[in-house]
């Protein structure tokens, strides 16, 4: 298990400085100065706040200028958000996604997966192709369509809830459900196409036969390996959902970190993009890890091969 | 099963019964959407309005505004001009103190306006200093910074001597870049020095806490010298960037006023328009298009003023921006007393192809393909698209819409790279010179190519000149120059500024032309007993 | 292969669809940029499905942003298709250190964040491709750059997940006695790869290129909302739908802006999973 765990840490490693120089370099490269403004921009000062934020000097300079800083702990200043630093700025934004994205995190899990397994359960019936259709209907839908219907319809059309903000339980429901939604059908159809397969194989005609109802069957039996795939996938969900969405933050005036990965790009501002790609990029390592480490607990194969 | 189905189940309920615990306090007594997240309360490197808004809160240069956006004593209780208008002895109040209980004194104010102008400090509006003599050269590395002619003799009085008589000069010091810093915060927390546990001002707030993308606290400070005037105890001034969004948190109550017109749906604001709660007035600030006259066909003055009379503005304020705007025929806004702003051509479609075919391009034809480059926004869109539609019509021209991201814009303009281009230019302080020196030959913000001898000696000439009258006249001539003959520029309309709240709750809110709402001026009205 | 009757009336639909997408625009009485006077008018008999703020008719911008959705969703797709199949087969065949170089370089793909790299894409070739095409012949298509950037820029962050599952599909049919025989007589690699492999591997790819579209177009309409979606006056489906979505508003909302292209997007969206799902279907009962 310790060797398991080195292992992946050691290989996971050189994905992280790939990812992290290539979105500096990136960022770098795409036309246009972070300290550009609409008043003209002396060139004098220019160069001299790029020199101050180290980004003189050729490319392979300022990246390998950067990754000795991150190998120090220091993530870098904010180049638009002057005098905060990387860190800073992502400490304070985080917790308020990690907060959201639990929540949506659950409620995706929490509706995806007995949604999935009822439909499954009515397999061929009407139930089963309206909650298939209605999935792929709430993929289908774009988030910045569905998150201002939602404010204006439970926002000022029913009245229940606050349209924007942040620091109230009230603030979060709307969010963390518009945020669920796309997801919630994705799970749905995992856990659906999943059980349905299982529902085939052989150890579940074994039990049929022995008189195990349907119910028992979809439920207790067939759902552990059959939400294999949704593990898979939930691994890179975890990742995305906890790094929040620009469209929400936006809509919801929630002060989050996944506005930073458009506007960052946007306003080259080359620091504070690279860290949220790290920060993204060490969710996604670790909960590929946990969702692989599942993976082996559920299935009794692997544990059988490894 | 249970384990990993309740393992986020759990975590969602820990985090829920968390958050109990991180609200964000008691209602602030003010909450007010001021716009985007503030990029940096340093008044040296602040250069966009609503950052001004909060270091207007925060620190109080020589002068202040009022409601109105009249200039009235600040830090200076009063000031003197010797006879040619050059030099500026400004006398400080009595016992000025900085937010943790240090003496303000003139010094303070040299040491503040020498960092601006401090080529390390990288002040995007050093420039703004450029009045007073040997600031250029202090700021172009050609002097040093003893050279620049302002002195503190003694700790209440401040010298300052001017290249030429500015007549606007005291009421310029109100001016962000202008405001006053704390040197001693400053020295020890370096660029870390506005983060609330270290931050020192003067002005009539202290900064209690800063949230990025979400709040700046302000609380009163009972240090600063006018305390009693001040009557709002706690402000929150929101971060928040789509305008529909703002738009939803007043109407639902939870932000009592919207600052900016950019916070207000343009939809809406003919549905807004006759709500008490709506305050629309001028704005001091323009909204217009360049063209590079380096390259054909804009090379051509012609075919700038065919492109320019072609235009209908009106269809524009009316159906696209909808907020009431003046169109604009000249480039500075009505409104600075005694100024009276040239007016360019009225649109005249006939005229319009009569001088394209001047040019020699009959009805368009053989016009080379051209493009109109805007940055990324549904507002200038919708007046490009206008546009485009319009010119097709009257002139027969074929014009491409290219639309940019901020970045990339920002590069095309400084570069040239393109024939038209959307700008805006607000104005820092209220005289045409912020708007016409920008045309200057060579300037930074000129990004046309442009360049005439004329308009730069009338510009010089008005600048030396003493007596307001005269110097005026010559600031029209020279703007007569810009929007009249040469035409470099189509100016479109002038901006609206439009603030929200409700006047029976709030006062102290005065829509004004450099749209100018210092916080240390509002104060709630009190509840009227029903009846 | 004998498609059943779900997919034929899905196909049917998405036929009509098609149809309506190419001749549509060439029978409606309006232009797709032609502006009126008839500002933000809700549906009547003259429009009917309303106007937008300047006048435009809504249906035919439909019309024509089906063209251009549809398009920008084929051509990105494909282009995914043809990176990550080609991709997937010679890391699957390849096996061993190839292999595990490759899928790590789609595992770094993976962990960086897609519109970090569309932005830039877009941002970094707009100026010169355009410049590029300027003196060449391809200058009246210089302003499709963009078009064009997002065809590019979209196929290319979804080439990964097909490239994965390409490959480990690759790696299990390279174990079949077919294969194994080939080998043995001595075809070539390229051969065995595009005579024996591929076919084998179609099915599952026309499977995902069902997916794939609909998740380009998703992608391609968010881009519209930030704006660096299609320029105006061209109009996809995705920015019809954000500059519908822009003017929600408490007070007055011109409903049919928001409507219409968000029926017409989601239900083309959904026409495709559903036909994803019936190939999908189809695919496991010829296994059995």
């Amino acid at each position: 298990m310790l060797t398991f765990l080195i292992r992946r840490l050691l290989s996971s490693i050189p994905v992280v400085v790939a990812v992290l120089a290539l979105c500096f370099l990136l960022v770098r490269i795409a036309p246009g100065s972070p300290f550009a403004s609409e008043r003209a921009l002396d060139p004098r000062t220019k160069a001299m706040l790029e020199e101050k934020y180290g980004l003189s000097g050729s490319l392979p300079e300022q990246l390998l200028r950067y990754g000795f800083n991150v190998l120090r702990g220091d993530l870098g200043d904010s180049l638009k958000f002057r005098g905060r630093t990387v860190a800073e700025i992502i400490g304070q934004s985080l917790p308020r996604s990690l907060l959201l994205g639990s929540i949506s995190f659950t409620l995706a899990l929490g509706l995806g997966i007995p949604l999935g397994a009822w439909a499954a359960a009515h397999h061929g019936k009407k139930a089963d192709s309206f909650l298939n259709s209605l999935a792929l209907l709430t993929l289908s839908t774009p988030t910045f369509v569905l998150a201002p219907v939602s404010v204006l319809v439970f926002a000022f059309g029913l009245k229940l809830l606050p349209p924007a903000g942040w620091g109230t339980l009230s603030q979060l429901i709307l969010p963390a459900i518009c945020l669920a939604i796309p997801f919630i059908g994705v799970c749905a159809r995992l856990t659906r196409s999943g059980l349905l397969e299982t529902l085939g194989s052989d150890f579940i005609r074994t039990a049929r036969a022995k008189g195990v109802s349907e119910t028992n069957l979809v439920y207790l039996h067939a759902l552990r390996p059959a939400i294999l795939p949704l593990v898979a996938y939930a691994g890179p969900l975890a990742a995305n959902i906890l790094t929040g969405s620009l469209v929400i933050e936006e809509v919801f005036a929630i002060p989050g970190i996944g506005q930073f990965f458009v506007n960052g790009v946007i306003n080259r501002d080359v620091f504070l993009v690279s860290g949220v790609v790290l920060v993204y990029c060490l969710l996604l390592l670790l909960f590929n890890l946990i969702a692989d480490w599942l993976t082996a607990l559920l299935d009794p194969r692997i544990r059988v091969a490894s | 099963m249970i384990f990993r189905r309740g393992l986020p189940g759990l975590l969602g309920l820990l985090c829920i019964f968390s958050l109990a615990g991180c609200g964000s306090g008691p209602r602030a007594d003010l909450v007010l959407c001021n716009g985007a997240e503030p990029q940096t309360l340093d008044p040296a490197l602040v250069s966009g309005q609503l950052e001004g808004r909060i270091c207007a809160a925060l620190y109080e240069g020589l002068t202040r505004r009022d409601a109105r956006g009249r200039s009235v004593p600040g830090a200076a209780e009063s000031w003197t001009v010797s006879p040619d208008g050059r030099t500026y002895t400004f006398t400080l109040r009595e016992n000025l103190r900085w937010s943790n209980g240090d003496p303000i004194t003139a010094e303070d104010f040299c040491y503040s306006w020498l960092r601006a102008l401090d080529p390390a400090t990288g002040s995007p509006y050093a420039e703004i200093f450029y009045f007073i003599r040997g600031a250029e050269d202090y700021q172009a590395g050609r002097a040093p910074a003893e050279s620049v002619e302002i002195a503190a003799p003694d700790a209440r009085t401040l010298v300052v001597r001017l290249k030429n008589p500015v007549p606007f000069f005291p009421s310029l010091t109100s001016f962000t870049t202008y405001l006053p810093v704390h040197r001693a915060t400053v020295a020890k927390h370096g660029d870390r020095w506005t983060r609330p546990e270290h931050w020192v001002g003067s002005g009539p707030y202290r900064l209690k806490g800063w949230r990025v993308n979400d709040r700046v606290a302000l609380e009163k400070n009972p240090r600063y010298h006018g305390a009693d005037r001040v009557r709002l105890s706690r402000i929150d001034a929101l971060a928040v960037t789509r305008a529909s969004t703002a738009f939803n948190l007043y109407s639902s109550g939870q932000a009592d006023v919207l600052l900016d017109k950019g916070l207000i749906p343009s939809l809406i604001m003919p549905k807004l328009r006759g709500r008490p709660d709506f305050h629309p007035a001028p704005l001091f600030a323009t909204y217009f298009y360049r063209f590079n006259v380096t390259r054909p066909p804009f090379d051509n003055p012609k075919v700038r003023r065919a492109f320019s009379l072609a235009i209908d503005k009106e269809a524009i304020v009316e159906r696209i921006t909808r907020g009431g705007e003046p169109i604009a025929l000249s480039l500075t806004p009505r409104g600075v007393p005694g100024y009276r702003p040239p007016a360019g051509p009225v649109a005249s479609p006939v005229t319009a192809k009569a001088l394209l075919r001047e040019a020699g391009y009959p009805n368009g034809q053989g016009f080379p393909r051209v493009s109109l480059l805007y940055n990324k926004s549904e507002l200038n869109e919708q007046v490009a698209v206008e546009i485009q539609a319009q010119w097709k019509r009257e002139l027969g021209v074929e014009v491409d819409l290219r639309n940019q991201e901020w970045a990339t814009y920002l590069r095309s303009l400084d570069s040239l790279d393109f024939e038209i281009a959307r700008s805006s230019w607000v104005g820092d302080y209220d005289d045409p010179l912020t708007f016409l020196d920008c045309f200057a030959t060579g300037r930074g913000n000129n990004r046309t190519g442009w360049s005439d001898p004329k308009y730069d000696s009338l510009l010089d000439q008005a600048q030396a000149d003493p007596a307001a009258a005269s110097r005026l006249r010559k600031l029209e001539q020279a703007e007569e120059i810009l929007v009249n003959q040469a035409m470099p520029i189509l100016p479109l309309y002038h901006f609206v500024g439009c603030l929200m709240f409700d006047p029976k709750k709030w006062d102290g809110l005065m829509p004004n032309l450099l749209d100018e709402h210092p916080f240390s001026e509002i104060g709630a009205r009190p509840p009227r007993l029903s009846k | 292969m004998k498609l059943s009757r779900s997919a034929l009336v899905i196909l049917g639909l998405l036929g009509m669809l098609g149809i309506a997408a190419v001749f549509g625009p060439i029978f409606s009485p309006y232009g797709v940029g032609e502006l009126s006077d008839n500002r933000l008018a809700p549906p009547s008999a003259e429009h009917w499905l309303g106007t937008d703020l300047h006048g435009r008719d809504l249906m035919t911008r439909l019309m024509y942003g089906a063209r251009i959705s549809l398009l920008v969703g084929f051509v990105g797709a494909s282009i995914s298709l043809f990176i990550g199949v080609v991709y997937g087969l010679i890391a699957g065949y390849a096996g061993g250190r190839t292999d595990n170089r490759m899928m790590r370089l789609v595992d770094v793909l993976y962990a960086l964040p897609r519109i970090v790299l569309v932005i830039v894409l877009i941002s970094l070739f707009d100026l010169k491709l355009k410049s590029l095409l300027d003196g060449t012949f391809l200058a009246p298509f210089a302003t499709h750059a963009r078009l064009l950037l997002l065809f590019v820029g979209l196929g290319m962050v979804e080439w990964l997940t097909l490239a994965r599952i390409v490959r480990a599909q690759v790696l299990t049919i390279k174990e079949r006695p077919f294969v194994l025989s080939s080998r043995l007589i001595g075809q070539s690699t390229p051969v065995i790869l595009f005579r024996q492999i591929l076919p084998q591997v179609i099915p599952i790819v026309v499977t995902y290129l069902t997916l794939a579209l609909p998740a380009v177009i998703l992608e391609e309409s968010f881009l519209s909302f930030l704006g660096l979606g299609v320029q105006a006056p061209l109009a996809s489906w995705g920015t019809l739908l954000a500059d519908g979505a822009s003017m929600l508003n408490p007070i007055d909302t011109p409903w049919w802006l928001i409507v219409f292209p968000a029926l017409a997007l989601v239900s083309c969206l959904l026409l495709f999973n559903l036909l994803g799902d019936q190939l999908r279907r189809l695919g496991t009962d010829s296994e059995r």
